[in-house]
């Protein structure tokens, strides 16, 4: 069964404050292939691999039934820091 | 260790232990809760696995043929590196199920590939890229000794180019 991306999005929503979300689909329609974009405060002083950690227990059971996950996880300081070189 | 010695040895060890184990009810609830169902059998040999050299990598596939693009770019961010290979050694997880289970449960991390340093969990594929990007493999690799550290010459060169 496909998984919708609404309810990852709800998941995570209701898991840690969000200041941006994206949930990308890339399976071509199946729905067994996310990348999510993940900016939080809950992430200030965590480092990458546990925040990783912390989304995959979020989702554990979805990211059991898709065929790829994949994660970007920033702190709002960190997003600033990227927008602004993306810019420059 | 050869490969073909830990693929039997692991598989031999995890089905038998899989029979048994699952029934047993697991006195710890933190254990209880995740469903672990690895044996301190299997649970030794994958731990002897992570250890059998500096660098070693779960992945589908081999590094000549990966079977997904996420092992795929694991295994060229790590030729980037120039790791040598003596100290890397790969698990094709799409051989052995029992390995491709027993590998997420060890680590406790979802997905394929999954890297390991020195005996320790790095991280998957996101990771592997995201440290590739900002430094930290290198450093890493550096400080574990995998890698020569670079002299001050070609530091400064590398980080103005």
């Amino acid at each position: 069964m496909p998984i919708s991306r609404d309810h990852l999005e709800s998941a995570i929503r209701s898991a840690i404050p969000i200041i941006h979300l994206d949930i990308i689909d890339q399976s071509n329609g199946c729905g067994e292939n996310y990348a999510v974009f993940v900016v939080s405060p809950a992430f200030e002083g965590k480092n990458t691999l546990a925040r990783h950690r912390f989304i995959n227990e979020v989702l554990k059971d979805q990211i059991a039934q898709m065929h790829a996950f994949s994660q970007k996880t920033l702190t709002p300081k960190q997003y600033e820091a990227q927008q602004v070189s993306e810019v420059a | 260790m050869s490969l073909n010695m830990f693929r039997s040895s692991l598989r031999s060890g995890l089905s038998s232990s899989l029979r048994t184990s699952a029934t047993v009810a697991f006195s710890s609830p933190r254990i209880a809760l995740a469903r672990r169902f690895l044996s301190d059998d299997a649970r030794a040999k994958i731990q002897s696995a992570v250890k059998s050299t500096p660098v070693v990598l779960f992945m589908k596939g081999t590094p000549e043929a990966p079977m997904c693009g996420f092992s795929r770019a694991a295994v060229q961010v790590l030729g980037l590196h120039g790791v040598p290979p003596e100290k890397i050694q790969t698990f094709n997880v799409l051989e052995d199920q029992e390995l491709r289970t027993g590998i997420k449960e060890f680590s406790d991390w979802p997905t394929i590939p999954q890297l390991y340093v020195d005996g320790e969990f790095v991280g998957g594929c996101d990771i592997l890229l995201s440290m590739h990007q900002s430094g930290e493999l290198e450093d890493l690799l550096e400080k574990k000794g995998i890698l020569p550290p670079l002299s001050e010459e070609a530091r400064a060169s590398s980080t103005s180019s």
